[in-house]
């Protein structure tokens, strides 16, 4: 085991190293500038400009300069917010990215594992269809316009929570994060269900049946924790990808999280917050990953990390 | 097992109650408009009296479409920053309700010597927002720190070049800063010498690049001047607080230090970015903001909601003709055919129908409501109008283009923007010039702002939609842009008359306002009607929905979008 871990902590670094010169190389083909008066100003002006930030040196040297200071964690400074670290940039957003993701995760899952049980238990009833459906439309309509349907009645014509902004304390949270939640709950409801018909099929459940076992533990103790595995793995990426901000939700509610900034950015070629956040959602990503594998064999015994083939 | 069960059901219940909510039936949103409707009637009626007494509570919401990027006068280069900064700080001038630059740090009007070489400014008994009196010190300091090539300012070197006595050298790191053409010669008398006589330069006094700084202060802080409210100073109507440097809101405080603080009612505005143009409308519907910008599709919608607000700005966009490609004259070099293209397309459709956002037809370069003469007449009435469509006009015109070319056919790419409204408006175009003018295919390339100044820099395009917004009150602003080898040239146009007529306005001409505007007027026909080197289209216009109790707010042709100073809520209550 924790010759796995050690492995796998390497591989995270390795990784990382390749995703940031990757988004180094990539970043130096897109065109234009980060300044924004460029196109006003003389070539001199311009060399003044682009020297104060750094960015008049030739291309390796801006590399050696970014990844030795990546190897201090410090990711640069933000060529849009001047005198800001990006560091400072992503701290500042994250809260209100990760409330949102976190509560869209723990309610995405929870309804949608509840759905998907009793699709499983109550099969071709009316409980079956009623939840497949609405799993189908959780995966099949985007989390926008989920969004945008709950921000025009929930919040414009009926007034029961904010259109958007985020200074509404936790109610300003509650529209983004049902928009959010509606992937994972299909996910995992479809997952779920899937996953525990097959396992109320097998041999163990059978058995479990015959020794009297009842419903409740059969459904809880026995199948789900098996059907648990295949949604976990699913649920890491998603998880990620929630927690670090949702790009359009963000903008369609007004919250000032990672994934709104990651769009202003992208808009004025702030080069050093794009590749900072596309670290920062790498990492996260890869940690997440390392998390889900380490799971495993909580979940399951059987999973063995280490020896083996492993 | 039973209370599982229950919970099981109530959690499906909610779940499909919000579901069925979510997808509710088009007559709820039918009744729910007439709703609003009633709502917004009773908004107009209430503060029918038009000069009403401001309301005691004097507390605006608002939005701004992005977050601030620096409040720093030496390095502001964008809208927001500048907005802010014509809030919580002042110049020597501001711009007033009539956006006249009148004295606002200065107290009385400045002494301009006979040459128009030097300016003398008195400054007023004001306070910074720490209680400390402004001098005249505060402004030499600011003005060598934005001209300094180590402070990396983009306006700085932009707005002084040429203007301000050295700018050009120190900026280009030649000479010392110190050299810079301005002087404290008492602690409140300032004097200013010039390159050459500017006759707009009192409006420059207002921009945002020439504010003060108080040098003790950006010492103390050193890199962290200006990263958040709290590492500012404030010398004008209100204070900026709330601000983390990086968040996407922020409040203005009423400035109780300000000198002319008994003028300003509003005590506080709460800004809040909003980037999306439907949340802000709905947010403005909902009341959580009292003004609110509307663009894109949206603005067609909401061009006829009795509060919506069209606002002309001073941004001009017009088609750029590139004569050279590549080191070999394209088509594009032919005067008949520019002609042809410039009088080929119907601007008054484009305008109303096409962009439908408040934007008027242009046959200009320089923008209407913008410059005015001596007399206060707008260079408008001044110049007239130029290149307008004559669709049988453009056909003879092509025609003999063709012919001095030695073709019957020709391909021209449009190059333009990746937006939505950018390729409409460029099928427009594409539609228009293909019927109007036999034998032209015109091919569409939509690329992001980004890419487009690079291809603009490279030279690498036949016909490109450009535009400009000035940032000085002159026609000057406009005209220079097309000097033989401009900065914003690049299409290869040279006319040694028109460069005779921008160099006299900078040179002799600068002291005597009326011919001045004269030789603007005769540059801008030469440039237009003469040449055709640009094919105006459009000044462009904002749609804003804005509460009617909403009053006083004034928006400035150049630099800073607003004022909030002489703004106050009336009728609200």
């Amino acid at each position: 085991m924790v010759k796995y871990v050690g492995k796998r902590i390497i591989y995270m670094f390795i990784t990382m190293f390749l995703i940031a010169t990757a988004t180094f190389f990539l970043m130096q083909t897109l065109p234009g500038s980060p300044i924004a008066s460029y196109s006003k100003l003389t070539e001199t002006q311009k060399q003044n400009v682009e020297k104060k930030y750094g960015i008049d040196k030739p291309k390796p040297v801006q590399y050696a300069i970014y990844m030795k200071n990546l190897a201090k964690g410090d990711l640069g400074t933000s060529f849009a917010f001047k005198n800001k670290s990006v560091n400072d940039l992503l701290a500042s957003r994250i809260k209100p990215s990760f409330i949102l993701g976190a509560q869209a995760m723990v309610f995405g899952t929870i309804i949608g594992i509840l759905l998907g049980m009793i699709a499983a238990l109550k099969q071709n009833t009316f409980w079956d269809y009623g939840s497949t459906f609405f799993a189908i439309l959780g995966i099949s309509i985007p989390s926008f316009v989920f969004a945008t349907m709950l921000q025009y009645y929930i919040a414009s014509q009926w007034h029961l929570l904010p259109v958007g902004l985020w200074n509404d304390g936790w109610k300003s949270s509650i529209l983004p994060s049902i928009a959010l939640a509606m992937g994972p709950l299909a996910l995992s409801a479809r997952f779920i269900r899937t996953e525990m018909i097959e396992v109320m099929g097998s041999d163990y459940i059978t058995l479990a049946k015959a020794k009297g076992a009842n419903g409740f533990e059969i459904a809880f103790k026995h199948a789900f924790r098996n059907a648990l595995i295949p949604l976990i793995t699913v649920l890491g990426p998603v998880a990620a990808g929630l927690v670090t901000g949702s790009l359009v939700v963000e903008q369609i509610f007004a919250i000032p999280g990672i994934g709104e900034q990651f769009v202003s950015s992208i808009m004025v070629n702030d080069f050093a917050t794009i590749m900072g956040t596309t670290l920062f959602f790498s990492a996260f990503l890869i940690v997440v990953i390392f998390i889900v594998d380490i799971l495993y064999g909580v979940i399951d015994p059987r999973i063995r990390l280490s020896g083996g083939k492993a | 097992m039973k209370n599982t069960k229950w919970l099981l059901l109530m959690a499906l219940t909610l779940v499909l109650s919000i579901f069925l909510a979510a997808c509710g039936g088009t007559d709820d949103k039918k009744e729910d408009t007439t709703k609003d409707d009633g709502k917004d009637e009773n908004a107009t009626e209430t503060p029918a009296k038009e000069d009403g007494e401001p309301d005691a509570e004097q507390i605006l919401n608002l939005a701004e479409s992005a977050a601030i990027p620096s409040v720093d006068s030496a390095i502001v280069e964008d809208a927001v920053g500048f907005n802010v900064l014509n809030n919580v700080n002042e110049g020597l001038y501001r711009l007033d309700q009539e956006n006249k630059a009148i004295p606002a740090m200065a107290s009385e009007e400045a002494t301009e010597s006979e040459d128009g070489l030097t300016y003398t400014f008195k400054l007023r008994d004001a306070k910074w927002s720490d209680g400390t009196p402004v001098t005249a010190e505060d402004f030499v300091f600011a003005w060598q720190r934005a001209i300094d090539p180590a402070t990396g300012s983009p306006y700085g070197p932009f707005m002084m070049s040429g203007t301000v006595k050295n700018a050009t050298a120190i900026s280009e790191g030649k000479m010392d800063k110190k050299e810079l053409g301005i002087v404290a010669k008492d602690e409140k008398t300032l004097e200013v010498t010039l390159e050459r006589p500017v006759p707009y330069f009192l409006s420059l006094m207002s921009f945002g690049t020439f504010y003060p700084q108080k040098e003790a202060f950006v010492t103390e802080k050193g890199d962290a001047y200006a990263t958040n409210s709290d590492n500012l100073l404030y010398n004008g109507p209100f204070t900026l607080t709330d601000w983390d440097g990086t968040g996407g809101s922020w409040v203005y405080k009423k400035n109780d230090e300000y000198w002319d603080a008994e003028n300003v009612k509003l005590t506080q505005i709460n800004v809040n970015v909003v980037q999306d143009s439907a949340t802000a409308v709905k947010l403005y519907k909902d009341g959580k903001l009292d003004r609110a910008g509307v663009s894109g599709d949206l603005a067609m919608q909401y061009s006829t909601d009795e509060e919506a607000v069209l606002q002309p700005e001073t941004s001009v966009f017009y088609m750029k003709f590139n004569q050279e490609k590549g080191g070999k004259e394209t088509p594009l070099a032919n005067e008949n055919i520019r002609k042809a293209i410039a009088k080929s397309f119907q601007k008054e459709d484009l305008a109303d129908v096409v962009l439908a956002n408040g934007s008027l037809p242009a046959n200009f370069l320089v923008p209407k409501d913008f410059a005015y003469d001596e007399d206060g007449k707008d260079f408008r009435e001044l110049s007239g109008d130029h290149l307008e469509y004559n669709a049988e006009e453009a056909k003879d015109l092509w025609a003999a283009g063709l012919k001095e070319l030695g073709v019957d056919s020709l391909e021209l790419e449009i190059l333009g923007g990746d937006t939505d409204l950018s390729k409409k408006m460029d099928e427009y175009f594409k539609s228009q010039l293909e019927t109007n003018l036999e034998g032209l295919t015109i091919k569409l390339k939509e690329v992001p702002f980004a890419v487009r100044l690079e291809l603009d820099g490279n030279q690498d395009y036949d016909i490109q939609i450009s535009g400009w917004g000035p940032d000085f009150q002159d026609p000057i602003s406009f005209l220079d842009l097309f000097v033989t080898d401009g900065t914003n040239n690049l299409m290869s146009y040279s006319n040694p008359e028109y460069d005779k007529l921008i160099a006299d306005s900078k040179g002799d001409l600068a002291l005597k306002p009326a011919e001045r505007y004269e030789a603007f007027a005769k540059a801008e026909k030469i440039l237009l009607d003469e040449d055709a080197a640009i094919a105006p289209i459009y000044q462009r216009g904002l749609i804003f929905l804005e509460k009617p109790y909403f009053k006083g707010l004034v928006s400035h042709p150049f630099g800073a979008d607003y004022s909030f100073k002489w703004a106050y809520i009336s009728g609200k209550e």
